[in-house]
């Protein structure tokens, strides 16, 4: 990949890393902060991608925490998150189910 | 795997990364979006297995990494799925901290393996990451210590405190530039050191309300460092996923400050301009009012407009169904029930909305700051259920407090305020309370449930 190609994608990349969180609202900060914490646990495909290729029994050490430590970043992130939202589920639906309720009695 | 196909579905994670942190920004998708970051991680983490090599290479090490997935996924998932709410701010802060870990060590990993054969362009975006990692790595570990109050909560702040960290900041830089220039293994090592000691003292001074600002800004660091590391590892998924949370974690970041009325740059560089305060005043020995819960139980019950300010203290207590039960008795006597929510009741931006979301709180009650505060005159009971910063004076009329200049919610101006608290003990930021001792205040000591469930059975008796 040409230095001009990577440029290109890092400034793309952060033109819309703006703009996609640009009308988030204050309700959602903390899950997006956790959403987006756990995106960066993607470090994991790099640390496997060092630990295939490591060749000294330090490079290998080294790699194999990183990977320890990416996944409990990611698979972590995305569940800790999903129990975050998981509250705010179904919550426009709540008042309403229970008029129906009493409607039906 | 084919080359084409496998670089397709990097493209194809990256973009299921777009969809999620659009998604996460709204209230209905949230929860979707995430799902489609999960599932674009995973996909990402199965496809590098089967990454087409250079000829003559082969996979290494493939047993080691499955295990060393397994033992993280045991570790991640049990500690995210126990964790009580209240604790999810520093949960987030230890995640982020290990990620930052992380990308450390996949760039020295890496280093190593370069060896001499590095480009300069290489070795600086390695010293990139494994700075910032580092500090991203030791900052989080102490705005865990400081949340989970395994230490002082307040700005550690020592005399000449400024220079050592310039110093530290200096040397970071300076081994930096050694490594870049010379190469070799110690310099790094060095370097790496460095940067552990300045994330500590970079975070040490940052006190109270600022610590969730602080993680979100080394979330956006630790973006930054996997699109570094993405440049070193020639991966274009890396720069992008990383570049994408550097970006978008720094606009989080502002929102945050914005939110809370704090200047980004004050918390930046508060650990260059921080003096040591002054040992806090003498012991109070003014009277403050305290009263029974049947005495709160009638001033609630003759109310006409009750709003609830919900406050660390609830999250605490898992009080946020009492609470419920509470605001739906006063409903039903005819009472106007609002929750006034301040953006940073709690220990991170919208703590209390998720909490009370989780008790099925109607969400119309719920008013955020600036639509509640104009109500406060007409209100004739606040109810403060473990808050203490947010509703503390102090920010407006006391200069140099460490919460002076965030908006609060204006309680004082409703005709009586109720405290449900623990203790006297002063808040997160360490600050004492002038409302306390108002003559329109009410104390109801105690555990914010216990407290609740005596006052929704006194209401009851009434």
């Amino acid at each position: 990949m040409t230095s001009m190609a990577i440029l290109t994608i890092f400034a793309l990349s952060i033109f819309v890393g703006f703009e996609v969180v640009s009308k988030v609202s204050t309700t959602l900060h903390t899950p997006l902060m956790s959403g987006a914490n756990a995106i960066h646990g993607i470090i994991l495909v790099g640390a496997i991608m060092v630990a295939d290729g490591a060749t000294s029994t330090l490079e290998t050490s080294l790699a194999i925490a990183a990977v320890l430590l990416a996944t409990i970043n990611m698979v972590g992130g995305f569940v800790v998150t999903d129990r975050m939202l998981e509250m705010f589920k179904g919550k426009p639906k709540a008042p309403k189910v229970s008029k129906d309720a009493e409607a039906a009695k | 795997m084919n080359k084409n196909i496998y670089e397709l579905l990097g493209l194809v994670v990256a973009l299921s990364f777009i969809l999620a942190l659009k998604g996460l920004s709204a209230p209905k998708t949230a929860r979707r979006g995430n799902l489609i970051g999960a599932g674009g991680a995973t996909l990402a983490t199965i496809v590098v297995f089967f990454a087409p090599l250079g000829v003559g290479k082969s996979h290494h090490n493939t047993i080691l990494i499955l295990a060393a997935i397994a033992i993280g996924v045991l570790v991640g998932v049990p500690a995210a799925r126990k964790i009580q709410m209240t604790q999810m701010p520093q949960l987030v802060a230890l995640f982020n901290g290990v990620g930052g870990g992380a990308a450390a060590l996949v760039a020295t990993a890496e280093y190593l393996n370069l060896g001499a054969g590095a480009s300069k362009a290489e070795v600086v975006a390695t010293v990139f990451t494994v700075i910032v990692g580092c500090t991203s790595f030791s900052g989080s570990v102490i705005t865990f210590l400081k949340l989970q109050e395994l230490m002082t909560t307040r700005p550690v702040v020592f005399p000449g405190g400024r220079f050592v960290i310039a110093a530290t900041l200096a040397g970071v830089l300076g081994t930096g530039g050694w490594t870049i220039s010379s190469g070799g293994n110690t310099p790094l090592l060095v370097m790496g050191g460095l940067a552990l000691l300045f994330g500590v003292l970079f975070v040490l001074p940052v006190g109270g309300a600022d610590v969730p600002i602080v993680i979100s800004l080394l979330n956006a660091f630790t973006g930054l460092t996997v699109a570094a590391s993405g440049y070193v590892l020639q991966s274009t998924l890396l720069i992008v996923a990383g570049t994408l949370v550097g970006a978008s974690g720094t606009i989080l970041t502002r929102k945050m400050a914005e939110a809370m009325g704090r200047s980004l740059f004050g918390t930046l560089f508060g650990a260059f301009t921080a003096k040591p305060q002054e040992a806090a005043g003498a012991a109070e020995t003014r009277s403050v009012k305290s009263g029974s819960p049947d005495d709160v139980a009638i001033l609630l019950n003759y109310a006409q407009r009750v709003v609830i300010v919900p406050g660390f203290g609830l999250a605490v207590a898992q009080a946020q169904h009492t609470v419920r039960e509470l605001a739906d008795m006063l409903a039903a006597k005819g009472i106007d029930v609002a929750y006034g929510i301040h953006p940073v009741a709690g220990r991170m931006p919208g703590h209390m909305n998720v909490l009370l979301a989780e008790a099925n709180v109607p969400y119309e009650q719920l008013v955020e700051m600036d639509e509640v505060n104009p109500t406060f005159p007409q209100t004739d009971v606040v109810l403060v259920v473990g808050a203490n910063d947010v509703v503390n004076p102090a920010a407006k009329t006391t200069p140099g407090c460490p919460i002076y200049g965030m908006p609060i919610l204006d309680v004082s101006e409703a005709g009586n305020v109720i405290f449900l608290k623990r203790s006297m003990r002063p808040g997160f930021a360490g600050i004492e309370n002038e409302l306390l001792y108002d003559a329109k205040t009410t104390l109801l000591f105690g555990d914010a449930k216990d407290s609740l469930t005596k006052v929704v059975s006194a209401l009851k008796a009434l």
